[in-house]
């Protein structure tokens, strides 16, 4: 990010820095502070679990394992894209738990230091790293979800802040957030839909603005449906230019998504892995045998197997440009869907490997793993649903990598 | 936990890319395509010889023996550029045989064909038989020595490449109870002894050989401790030629279809509009995109121990399924036109159980990763 993944890299320093960021994480990963942690930033629900998360963030970032890559002007550590990724593998080695400002970190920062004016990232950059200030994001509205250009939440220019008035739902974070991302409309719409929106920075923590919590269908929270009543937004809160909000929301998706580069570091949730659910094949009987002897579940497992290592080999791809050159956004625009329906796959497929105990769940003391394999299972739609369904995935490859007439 | 392949991807293996998908676009168009499936031995000579001589007979053929010195590796490019425009021809069978001598001939068999084949001396496997058995070791053909110390060899092989261009054949045997390989001079077989068999791939030719009557000198026997070894290397080679030409011909169909769907109207509109047929076009897309991954990770890792075969086996499977779906899809979505001979789906379909019936399918490739894997 920011020009510095072009810098020269001593491979001597950054061993030494993979070496140290391997030492830290082995030293401070708490797994099990006492009460089930959530398994992505979109089901962060109980007080307990946000200030551990906070606080968990806070200290990698103060230790320099994470943003190592940002800017050191915003408060990033200013190395080589390459430092960030040894941190992020060591995080993952020693299984730290998630970092919860995803919208901040993955979002929020990579498009503040793409299209954000110098004062925007002094401003915000700092806060979204050290997990001072969480963020969330107000696109999806009761009305508009995947037609997400038609939203409807107004924003009129009042003196020298914009008065907002509308309501956004399924908001990630919206309780503990300090600040949103926002799209909103200060033009009616002219000939396209997509006219007269603006992306904003909006304070959460302001009159106007209320935030009611939603019971997801795992039971768990995370998110809010989000209310403004005349709430006032400062006028220089607005990245691009008013009316211009659409093309910034694309970005700030294509960030979401991953299929663009330039993320603070770590990660912001964890999944099954088709190693752990052979694990589970290994341990379960069927009919008095192991399950894994079932040549059905055989042959399915396999085909999780190859489905997980197509998702590895896929996201190396970008790395080998000779092999993408006729179709250069292909694979980066495939990766939210396939990594999506395959945690969605792979997780009823384990219920389905639990036989009878697949009817307990997360609380009772006979559940599987705690209940892990069924929780996981709901929460994979969040990404099949979140940040485009699967079908608008589809239509978006269609249309802009295959070149498809829109449906 | 097994270790699995990685992505990688060598300075050869893109300039072969290149040279190779300018090449196969020129000397392979559709037409051209269509004229040699009426062609006697279904191939244009002319482009064989140039084919020579850009010298990808010889890419993995040691330098030692008259080959690049490189590794398979940087034959997948090739071949899946071939299975892009179909273009004909005994490149696979003779990239193949060459990787049976290499990996089971003695030292002198080594020397003297190999240069051969690198310039261009046709040669094929005979493997399979009338079980269609997968498993290369399931050989009943059997080879007797006879007094005057030559072989005799007897039985029928089936599904044999490119035998009626061949000058040479490599045929698996039974020698005293334990598989071999033996080389057969084609000019040396009887005038019935192959007969061309009616096979799906119509692009492809392929001959039955009855070996009832053959007798081959004691020298065209290769190394047979290591027969069990070349069968199994040649049987991964194989698989990942073909996973390498099913990837170039998937996106081929994608792309063929991709033109109906924006040009077609029905209701009014670009059938392509229709979600009916965007999406499962999408899914085969990125499922394409996914095999080409495979590929060449199977590609990069095939020497390795373990790695190379579970790599090489999913990218088949991959593959199959990959191909098999985009191709079906494509008929379907071709309509009334698509049922016809003259539509280029079939083509793509009919290579797809063609690869498929050889040298393992999905299914059975995944049943041998869930011995390697689970
Ligand atoms: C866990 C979670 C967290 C979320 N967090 C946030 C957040 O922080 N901020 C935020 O703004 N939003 C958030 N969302 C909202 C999310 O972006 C929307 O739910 C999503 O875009 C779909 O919109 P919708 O719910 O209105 O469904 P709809 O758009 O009404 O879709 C209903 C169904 O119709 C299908 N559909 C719709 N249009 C088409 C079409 N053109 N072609 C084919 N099928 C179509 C959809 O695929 C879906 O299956 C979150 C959602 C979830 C599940
Ligand atoms: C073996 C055979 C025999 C036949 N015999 C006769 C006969 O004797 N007499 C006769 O009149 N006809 C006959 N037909 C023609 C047959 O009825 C048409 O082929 C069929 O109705 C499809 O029309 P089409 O070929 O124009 O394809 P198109 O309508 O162009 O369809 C192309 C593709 O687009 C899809 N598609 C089209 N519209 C939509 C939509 N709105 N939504 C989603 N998908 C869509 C189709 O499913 C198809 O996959 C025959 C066809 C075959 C294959």
């Amino acid at each position: 990010m920011g020009g510095s993944t072009l810098t020269d890299v001593d491979p001597k320093d950054l061993q030494a820095f993979a070496e140290a960021a391997d030492a830290w994480f082995r030293e401070n990963v708490n797994r099990d502070p006492g009460f089930m942690l959530p398994l992505t930033f979109m089901e962060v629900g109980t007080d307990q679990q946000f200030h551990f998360l906070r606080d968990w963030q806070n200290k990698v970032y103060e230790a320099g394992y994470l943003g190592a890559a940002w800017p050191k002007e915003y408060g990033g550590g200013g190395l080589p894209q390459a430092f960030q990724a040894e941190a992020t593998r060591a995080m993952r080695r020693h299984g730290g738990p998630i970092f919860l400002n995803a919208i901040g970190l993955n979002w929020t920062g990579p498009l503040l230091l793409d299209m954000g004016s110098p004062a925007q990232r002094a401003k915000y950059l700092k806060g979204i790293l050290s997990a001072e200030d969480i963020w969330c994001q107000g696109f999806s509205e009761p009305e508009n979800g995947s037609d997400l250009g038609n939203a409807q939440t107004r924003a009129v220019r009042d003196d020298d802040s914009y008065v907002v008035t509308g309501s956004k739902i399924w908001t990630t974070l919206g309780k503990y957030a300090r600040y949103m991302i926002l799209l909103a409309r200060t033009q009616p719409p002219g000939d396209r839909k997509y006219d007269g929106l603006t992306f904003f920075l909006a304070p959460m923590k302001i009159d106007g603005v209320e935030t009611r919590p939603i019971k997801k269908l795992t039971g768990e929270h995370g998110f809010t449906q989000t209310f403004f009543r005349e709430a006032r937004i400062p006028a220089d809160e607005i990245v691009g230019v008013e009316g211009g909000g659409w093309k910034v929301a694309m970005r700030t998706l294509e960030y979401e998504r991953g299929a663009r580069g330039g993320q603070a570091g770590g990660y912001v949730a964890v999944g099954s892995n088709a190693w752990d659910v052979l694990e589970m094949a290994r341990k379960m009987t069927r009919g008095g045998k192991p399950a894994l002897e079932d040549p059905a579940l055989r042959a399915r497992m396999v085909d999780f197997m190859i489905d997980i290592q197509s998702n590895a080999l896929c996201s190396q791809r970008s790395g080998f440009s000779p092999l993408n050159t006729d179709r250069p956004t292909g694979v980066a625009l495939s990766g939210k869907l396939m990594h999506s329906e395959f945690s969605r796959r792979i997780n009823e497929f384990a219920i389905s490997l639990n036989g009878a105990h697949g009817a307990y769940y997360v609380g009772d003391p006979n559940a599987v793993d705690g209940g892990w394999w069924t929780r996981s299972y709901l929460n994979a739609f969040s990404g099949t649903i979140g940040g485009g369904t699967s079908q608008i995935q589809r239509n978006i490859i269609g249309e802009h990598v295959l070149g498809l007439p829109k449906s | 936990m097994q270790e699995l392949g990685r992505l990688g991807f060598s300075e050869d293996q893109g300039s072969l890319l290149e040279v190779a998908t300018s090449f196969c676009a020129k000397r392979s168009p559709m037409a051209r395509v269509r004229q040699l499936i009426e062609d006697g031995i279904g191939h244009d000579p002319d482009v064989w010889r140039e084919i020579v001589e850009l010298g990808w007979l010889g890419i993995a053929i040691p330098e030692a023996y008259g080959g690049a010195g490189l590794q398979l590796a940087e034959v997948v490019p090739v071949m899946e550029q071939m299975g892009r425009y179909m273009l004909a021809g005994p490149f696979y069978s003779t990239t193949l045989a060459a990787q049976a001598i290499l990996a089971g001939g003695t030292e002198d068999q080594k020397r003297t064909l190999l240069p051969r084949l690198a310039e261009g001396s046709i040669t094929t496997l005979a493997l399979c038989e009338a079980n269609g058995d997968w498993d290369l070791a399931n050989i009943t053909c059997t080879a007797t020595a006879t007094g005057s110390g030559a072989l005799r060899l007897s039985g029928e092989k089936r599904l044999v490449s490119d035998a009626a261009s061949a000058s040479t054949i490599i045929a698996s045997v039974m020698l005293e109870g334990r598989p071999a390989l033996v080389l057969i001079d084609r000019a040396a077989l009887g005038p019935d002894a192959l007969r061309r068999e009616v096979i799906i791939d119509e692009t492809k030719r392929a001959c039955s050989l009855s070996l009832d009557g053959v007798e081959v000198p004691a020298a065209n026997l290769l190394d047979q401790d290591r027969a069990g070894a070349a069968l199994h290397h040649i049987h991964l080679t194989a698989n990942l030629l073909a996973a390498a030409e099913m990837c170039g011909g998937t996106q081929s169909v994608i792309d063929y279809t991709l033109d109906y769907l924006k040009t077609r109207v029905q209701f009014g509109q670009l059938i392509g509009a229709y979600q009916a047929l965007k999406h499962p076009i999408v899914d085969a897309y990125v499922s394409y995109e996914q095999t080409r991954s495979h590929v060449y990770s199977a590609a990069h890792c095939f020497g390795e121990q373990g790695v190379g075969e579970i790599a090489t086996r999913m990218a088949k499977a991959q593959a199959d399924t990959t191909l098999s779906f985009a191709a079906d899809r494509a008929i379907q979505f071709h309509g009334g036109f698509g049922f016809t001979y003259d539509c280029d789906a079939q083509l793509y379909r009919r290579r797809a159980i063609w690869h498929a019936s050889q040298y393992g399918d999905a299914a059975w490739h995944k049943a041998k990763l869930a011995d390697l894997l689970l």
